[in-house]
């Protein structure tokens, strides 16, 4: 009996020890969301005071006088917009290479592996790169220079989803395809990319979050303009860029404009985020 | 006649497009390299001028030209090392919650929102750091720190000084905050990987749950695990602007972590567009050089013991 007792005196030990550590994985989960909802919380309480009509329709100021965030805005689109519409083509067309032409061969594992590195390099080395080969050459900032630096940070996430969701087509597809005489590349044209597309779509939305918050590739290559500019070959404001430069100002109205700026940015971002993630799961159920 | 044009056609047109995607997987392939090349080539008066002194070296004088990039090397190491002494083991206590005791209509919502965190740009964390945590900071935890280990020998250096707020520790919360999610990804995703078998062999002798974790879980996920944590190791020692915004920027190495201090990325970030003379700007892209090749070295690590685990996986 003796044993017994003893035994149970360890189990209520067990016990207690499993239910002190899963209690720590739930204090730890507890502390990541805070985390999520403490900087969420501060942006809304904080950026939405300033947010107002004049927020899109007016430029820039000088600290102490009244605007807006237009040129920003509008220097971050039009900068994402021609970066999405450099890299994806590339992207597309490499993922394509890697899960059709090249499934089997050394070189797809290779660039894979390249790629992989790619999407986690750091952001600042990206603008350096397109310093050295762009900037320095032309001697001028451009938002040329800034949209081609986040052209790269585009392509290995795109790269990475083509190439899983073309894998993702079965290849029945592909020999029914073979079998009634369509060449290849109208297959993948039209049967692969077809059935891959929502998939595809979302690595690109995806893509497009990351490189609408990133700020230090475009520091040195798109710098700033505190003017309305469309011009391309020309420095370009862009909003992560302008809250840098305001929040790091010690005049109070103009990190209120940084403010704003992150809370329309970070909205931004995770509409874009969840939107994709729906697209996405809506692509896998079907 | 018609028929063998189209034939013809088609043959031309599948040359093409095999080519196009050619040429761009190539493009792709070749980008790391070009990264690299263009690198050293900006970095070289900078490498010929100060040589392997350029690491041993505290001093970062633009005035006399002399760079040495020993502080802001130091305070990248420092700041990721102690992001991930933070990160690691929350990330890990998020992920074993949500794959072994979280009720299953939440599992799908909290794994979401963590990746949320994921999706927050660097300068919205580094606003959020100098407005909010850094004052934070400086009136309840630092003070709170300076009067705990005031008096012990060794760590009172670690929290000497006044509390600034800004500073390595809160450069390093930050970082730590922002490679959370990619832990907790990775380590969600190779727990998953564990055979449910293995699992319910382990709860069918009487194995409480954390001896499950403990003794199968982990055991099994080991490799994934390191590399998860080699992968957010590799995002911390690259991140720029939230550091940017946080770490105080000075160009000095001190051992306590309540003082201002810089990082690679920092210093880059801060004065690369404010750089004149060839020999600055050089000095700057040499320091980019580095961060290069340090993350590269740590992310190539992290994807081939990950990639092991996939092979492993489909054998």
């Amino acid at each position: 009996m003796d044993s017994l007792a003893f035994d149970r005196n360890r189990f209520r030990k067990r016990r207690r020890s499993s239910a002190l550590a899963m209690g720590l994985c739930l204090v730890a989960t507890l502390i990541g969301l805070g985390c999520l909802a403490a900087v969420l919380l501060t942006l809304v309480a904080k950026g939405f005071s300033g947010l107002s009509l004049e927020i899109f329709t007016k430029m820039t100021p000088p600290p102490g006088s009244d605007g807006g965030l237009l040129n920003a805005i509008a220097g971050s689109v039009v900068m994402t917009v021609l970066g999405v519409v450099i890299g994806t083509p590339i992207a597309i067309l490499a993922g394509t290479y890697m899960a059709e032409y090249g499934r089997h061969s050394r070189l797809t594992l290779v660039i894979r592996f390249i790629n992989d590195i790619l999407l986690s390099a750091p952001s600042i080395v990206i603008g350096l790169f397109v310093y050295t080969i762009m900037v320095a050459p032309m001697h001028h900032f451009s938002a040329l220079a800034g949209a081609v630096s986040l052209a790269i940070i585009v392509i290995p996430v795109v790269v990475r989803t083509t190439e899983d969701m073309l894998r993702l087509v079965p290849d029945q597809l592909r020999e029914a395809a073979a079998s009634v005489g369509i060449p290849r590349a109208i297959m993948i044209r039209k049967i692969a990319y077809k059935a891959a597309w929502s998939g595809i779509i979302t690595g690109v939305l995806l893509a497009i979050a990351r490189i609408s918050g990133e700020t230090a590739p475009l520091l040195f290559t798109a710098l700033n303009n505190q003017f309305w500019s469309t011009n391309v070959n020309a420095p370009m404001a862009s909003l992560p860029v302008v809250i840098f430069q305001f929040a790091l100002s010690p005049y109070s109205d103009w990190q209120k404009f940084a403010w704003t700026g992150a809370l329309l940015i970070t909205m931004t971002v995770l509409a874009l985020s969840i939107f994709a993630r729906a697209l996405g799961a809506r692509g896998a159920t079907r | 006649m018609e028929r063998q044009r189209t034939l013809a056609r088609f043959r031309r047109s599948d040359k093409i497009f095999r080519n196009l995607t050619f040429v761009a997987a190539i493009l792709v392939l070749s980008l790391l390299g070009a990264v690299a090349v263009s690198l050293v080539t900006g970095a070289w008066p900078a490498m010929k001028e100060f040589g392997f002194d350029f690491l041993t070296t505290e001093s970062w004088n633009p005035v006399t030209e002399k760079f040495g990039a020993l502080a802001p090397i130091y305070g990248t190491l420092v700041t990721s090392f102690i992001a991930m002494l933070i990160a690691v083991p929350i990330g890990l206590g998020i992920a074993i919650f949500l794959t072994e005791s979280c009720p299953m209509p939440l599992r799908r919502p909290i794994g979401a929102a963590i990746e949320l965190l994921a999706g927050i740009p660097s300068i919205i964390f580094g606003i959020w750091g100098l407005f909010v945590l850094a004052p934070l900071l400086q009136t309840t935890v630092q003070p709170a720190l300076i009067a705990l280990f005031g008096n012990i020998p060794v760590l009172s250096g670690l929290f000497a000084g006044p509390p600034y707020g800004i500073g390595v520790l809160t450069a390093s919360l930050i970082l730590a905050v922002m490679v959370l999610p990619f832990v907790t990804a990775v380590s969600r995703d190779v727990f998953e990987t564990v055979p449910t078998s293995l699992k319910e062999a382990a709860y069918g002798i009487g194995c409480t749950r954390w001896e499950v974790v403990r003794n199968v879980v982990i055991p099994h996920t080991r490799v994934g695990l390191i590399g998860g944590v080699m992968l957010g190791l590799g995002r911390a020692l690259g991140e720029t602007m939230a550091v940017t915004f946080v770490i105080g920027n000075a160009h000095r190495i001190s051992m306590s972590l309540l003082a201002p201090g810089t990082t690679i990325s920092a210093t880059i970030a801060n004065e690369f567009t404010e750089a004149d003379g060839d020999l600055y700007t050089s000095s700057l892209i040499l320091l980019g050089l580095l961060l290069f090749l340090i993350t590269m070295t740590i992310l190539a690590g992290a994807r081939f013991l990950l990639w092991r685990i996939d092979q492993g996986m489909k054998s």
